[in-house]
């Protein structure tokens, strides 16, 4: 007995990570998507019902909705951060005076809460007293900008703060990547007369490929789980015209009591990040046995 | 006129000097090796003339023409690195043509070149693979071509060799040899390893403390190393350095190590400056190798050591004697037997000892 | 001749690589600080508004500094205003995320580095898959396990808890402090595992007796990854805990929604100020562990 419990050992101590995210997060999938194929309203029902749910959720103008915000939400996310990024970290690496200083200004951001930060540019950008009323009183007098009340521009001010929040993540990914290249790749490129605009463009970026396709997956998975940043700014208004999948998901389950059908949204987002998680694992894990 | 001239030069950074006033001057077709040991600044100064680093005081001419400002890429120069530095995301092609591409080049002649270099290394059926797939001493290759299609006035190479196995590093340094013999450029070339080093080049410039010691070929550097850093640094095992003192008896000069109760008569050697060496403190520098078991020649010195260390390295055997209770090593064929903690008798050669002041440790 | 043109054309070389460089310095600061001012801006909004009365706010702009330091609407976010009903300050909901953050980054860590240690030093067949398995953890959308979460704490009966959170927490927080530990100790050598077992050391002694006295840079590390997440979670707390036990983002998002007659900025921004700052501070005081969090929990998961 003793001895069994000695060879066991490291495997009993593992046990409890491995029986919780067993049970909280397999489990729990697995729960969900077996309840986005019941008719559960208030309750969850535990009879079968085919796909209704997932019939119902692509014919709801809210999700719809949902789903092309996440897109246009997610496009200009990822390029406003990869590139704003990407300029800042090969900016940062030209031996700049004050670089802590200004590493540390723009990555703050990524220490405050979604909410913090939402209720910050709610304010900001907040038509009556914000951005708005600056111009205003410093002589343009005709200068709008409403776009947080603005049906149509309402998901930009989405864009505004989220790209505030993430943008020197990339530039922190980017800027380890540059700076882990080797000194004599740079030498070598002076050498065959490269200008700084040539290293850049021509040798380095594309050494970070990886770089690249982290910085991707990470913020595709921010953008589909972003939920805080909005109910902080707009809480999906005017209207719905800012809603996405995670506020529609919690709105189903815990306002309008349909678990059914909150289920399968969820389980629809869960797909998509898996879609961009999967291969960045797998390409990771053979990386690493590469090694 | 001069292909490479180093001209008082200084660097420093911060408050660390790492070279302290270098003159150096390379003709035509010369190969020179910067060799010493980690931190004496043989790198920098090749930064230093690659333009990779700026001067703090004094001047770097190529052709006569002052380059200390100029940028790397308007020097005429290409460099091979230790860690071959191939752009990782270009093919071999790409790699060896960025410079020429970056010039302006036209197309033709860029074609024509690579074409020449890469039949002459040996890397013409390589040029679409990236370097990852490549093996080190093929991007060994591929990173001298593209110093090769240049064509440039002066070669520089930071260790190169240094990245590859034992086996290859000797079949790469073959080649870096005959590629100078075909080329007849003018290479300078940085090392820390003496074999290289001797190998390779017309000449040596052994560095330390950011100071040159000697620039000599090297035969010279082996044979009459201008100090004891120089005479410890060259060889292997390292030249014996025997202290005690010289006296002068009629017209002869003596040799007596401390604790010793027999002399050295200092016979056939080229003094530097012959004046007061009576009671002059110095180190008796003989190499291991000039150390004999049989007598070879008319006026070797005959001494009875006794031996307390054997080492076996195969074609040959490291003895460890003491002499006057000072370490002294000699170095002799495998096959010949010598018993341990037993009188042997040894012949020195004394037409190779070098003679070091003791508190100058420069040679006299 | 030949060596006058040469030597000109070298000096015209320096001069013009002078002048070029000189113009990309001057265009490298001014694109970095006006950078710069877009990620400052908010904060210096936020300080500057709560800092002023509602009057002064009508008057001047976002920019304006205020005429006096009035601390006001700090102490009334804080604190409150005095009068019973429908007053909302932070001050209980403060304590709430602090007792929910200490207990569930304790666990969390610790579990974490017990199964790193396990994953690295203690290796056994599919230890991989083992690892794998919990690292998915990381990346899984929170909504898909809401509902079946939000019915385990009813059944627990600690839904509407501060434990509930703790519960929560920890566990959601344990594939990533998993991560950070088996990454960690993966560099460490394994020699000096079995160095310590042929000196005769088990299981528990080498852990507490070699890895852990080496552990301070990750344990820094994953500490302030998991007290920033969780300090900052809004999801599960206004899910799991919406009244008296709401963590302080619940809070304060209640707080800036509540349609009172007047919207009061100042008071609003002093409360986001406070519910920012604990997080801020760690992060001034040891950006560089929290960058090595961010940097190897993104890179690696």
């Amino acid at each position: 007995m003793f001895k069994w419990l000695e060879k066991n050992l490291p495997k009993i101590v593992m046990a409890p990570a491995v029986g919780l995210i067993g049970w909280f997060v397999y489990g729990f999938v697995l729960w969900t998507l077996y309840i986005s194929f019941t008719n559960s309203k208030i309750l969850p029902k535990y009879e079968l019902w085919g796909f209704g749910q997932y019939e119902k959720l692509w014919a709801s103008r809210k999700w719809l909705i949902s789903v092309d915000n996440l897109l246009v939400f997610t496009a200009l996310f990822l390029i406003f951060c990869i590139v704003i990024g990407i300029i800042l970290a090969i900016f940062l690496d030209q031996k700049i005076r004050a670089e802590g200083v200004l590493r540390t200004i723009y990555l703050y951001p990524m220490a405050l809460s979604f909410i913090v930060t939402g209720t910050a540019w709610k304010w900001i950008l907040n038509p009556t007293l914000g951005i708005q009323k600056m111009f205003i009183d410093w002589g343009f007098e005709n200068f709008t900008f409403d776009w947080l009340v603005n049906r149509e521009m309402a998901i930009y001010t989405i864009v505004i703060a989220g790209v505030w929040q993430s943008a020197g993540f990339v530039m922190a990914l980017f800027l380890a990547g540059l700076r882990s290249v080797e000194d004599e790749i740079i030498k070598a490129a002076k050498i065959d007369g490269a200008g700084l605009f040539t290293v850049y463009w021509k040798i380095l970026l594309p050494m970070m490929r990886p770089v690249f396709f982290t910085s991707f997956v990470i913020l595709v998975h921010i953008s589909i789980k972003s939920y805080d940043l909005i109910v902080a700014l707009t809480q999906g208004g005017p209207g719905i015209s800012t809603t996405m999948p995670a506020l529609f998901m919690t709105q189903a389950a815990f306002h309008k009591s349909q678990v059914g059908l909150s289920a399968a949204s969820a389980m629809m987002m869960f797909m998509a990040v898996a879609a961009v998680i999967i291969p960045y694992l797998y390409s990771e894990l053979r990386r690493e046995n590469a090694r | 006129m001069k292909t490479l001239k180093i001209d008082e030069l200084s660097k420093n950074f911060g408050s660390t000097e790492v070279l302290k006033k270098i003159n150096l001057e390379i003709d035509e077709g010369n190969f020179l090796v910067l060799l010493g040991p980690s931190g004496c600044g043989k790198s920098t100064l090749l930064n230093i003339i690659a333009g990779l680093e700026t001067i703090n005081e004094g001047n770097v001419y190529i052709d006569d023409y002052n380059v200390s400002k100029v940028e790397p890429k308007d020097r005429n120069i290409a460099m091979v690195f230790q860690s071959y530095a191939l752009y990782p995301s270009m093919n071999v092609r790409e790699n060896m043509i960025f410079g020429l591409k970056q010039a302006k080049v036209s197309k033709e002649k860029i074609e024509e070149q690579l074409k020449k270099v890469s039949k002459f290394l040996q890397v013409d059926a390589l040029l679409d693979r990236k370097p990852s797939q490549l093996s080190g001493g093929q991007r060994q290759r591929v990173a001298i071509g593209r110093a090769l299609v240049r064509e440039p006035r002066i070669f520089l190479f930071d260790e190169p060799l240094s990245n590859l196995d034992a086996k290859l590093r000797v079949e790469m340094r073959r080649e870096i040899k005959k590629l100078h013999q075909q080329l007849k450029t003018t290479v300078v070339y940085v090392t820390h390893d003496q074999t290289e080093a001797m190998s390779l080049g017309t000449k040596i410039a052994i560095m330390n403390h950011g100071v040159i010691q000697q620039n000599n070929s090297p035969e010279l550097i082996y044979n009459k190393p201008s100090n004891t850093f120089v005479a410890d640094f060259i060889g292997s095992p390292s030249m014996n350095l025997i202290k005690g003192k010289l006296n002068q008896k009629s017209n002869k000069i003596l040799f007596t190590a401390d604790e010793a109760n027999f002399a050295i008569p200092i016979i056939s050697y080229d003094f530097i400056k012959a004046s007061q060496l009576e009671d002059k403190e110095v180190f008796f520098g003989i190499r291991p190798e000039h150390i004999y078991f049989k007598k070879s020649n008319e006026d070797d010195f005959e001494v009875n050591l006794t031996a307390d260390l054997s080492e076996y390295i195969g074609h040959e055997q490291i003895m460890t004697f003491n002499f006057a209770n000072q370490e002294l090593l000699a170095k002799f064929p495998s096959t010949f037997k010598i018993e341990l903690n037993k009188e042997t008798k040894l012949y020195f050669d004394l037409t190779q000892i070098s003679l070091f002041d003791a508190n100058s440790k420069e040679r006299i | 001749m030949q060596d006058n043109l040469q030597t000109s054309s070298y000096k015209q070389l320096e001069q013009k690589s002078k002048y070029k460089n000189i113009f990309l310095r001057w265009f490298l600061y001014f694109v970095l600080i006006l950078f710069a001012s877009y990620f400052i801006f908010p904060l210096y909004v936020m300080v500057v508004t709560s800092l002023k009365t509602m009057e002064e706010i009508r008057q001047g702009t976002l920019l304006t500094w205020p005429s006096s330091l009035n601390f006001d609407s700090w102490l009334v976010a804080w604190g409150g205003r005095g009068y019973g009903a429908g007053d909302t300050f932070l001050r209980p909901y403060f304590w709430n995320s602090i007792k929910m953050v200490v207990p569930a980054v304790f666990f969390s860590t610790f579990i974490g580095a017990m199964t790193g240690y396990v994953l690295t030093k203690w290796r056994f067949k599919g230890d991989q898959w083992v690892f794998l398995f919990l690292l998915f953890g990381c990346f899984i959308p929170f909504q898909a396990i809401l509902l079946p979460m939000a019915r385990t704490l009813g059944a627990l009966g600690i839904s509407n808890s501060i434990i509930g959170l703790v519960l929560v927490h920890t566990v959601y927080g344990i594939p990533f402090t998993t991560l950070f530990f088996r990454n960690y100790y993966v560099s460490v050598p394994t020699e000096l595992v079995k160095a310590a077992r042929i000196d005769g050391a088990g299981f528990f002694k080498i852990f507490f007796k070699i890895l852990l006295p080496i552990s301070a840079p990750i344990i820094v590390v994953t500490v302030i990854w998991q007290f920033t997440q969780i300090w900052n979670d809004f999801l599960f707390g206004s899910t799991f805990s919406f009244g008296k036990a709401a963590p302080i983002q619940v809070a304060l998002n209640n707080m800036v929604l509540s349609s009172t007659s007047v919207k009061e900025y100042n008071v609003d921004m002093a409360s986001a100020i406070i519910a920012g700052i604990p997080t801020l501070i760690v992060y001034v005081l040891a950006g560089k562990y929290f960058i090595r969090g961010l940097t190897s929990g993104a890179v690696k998961g």
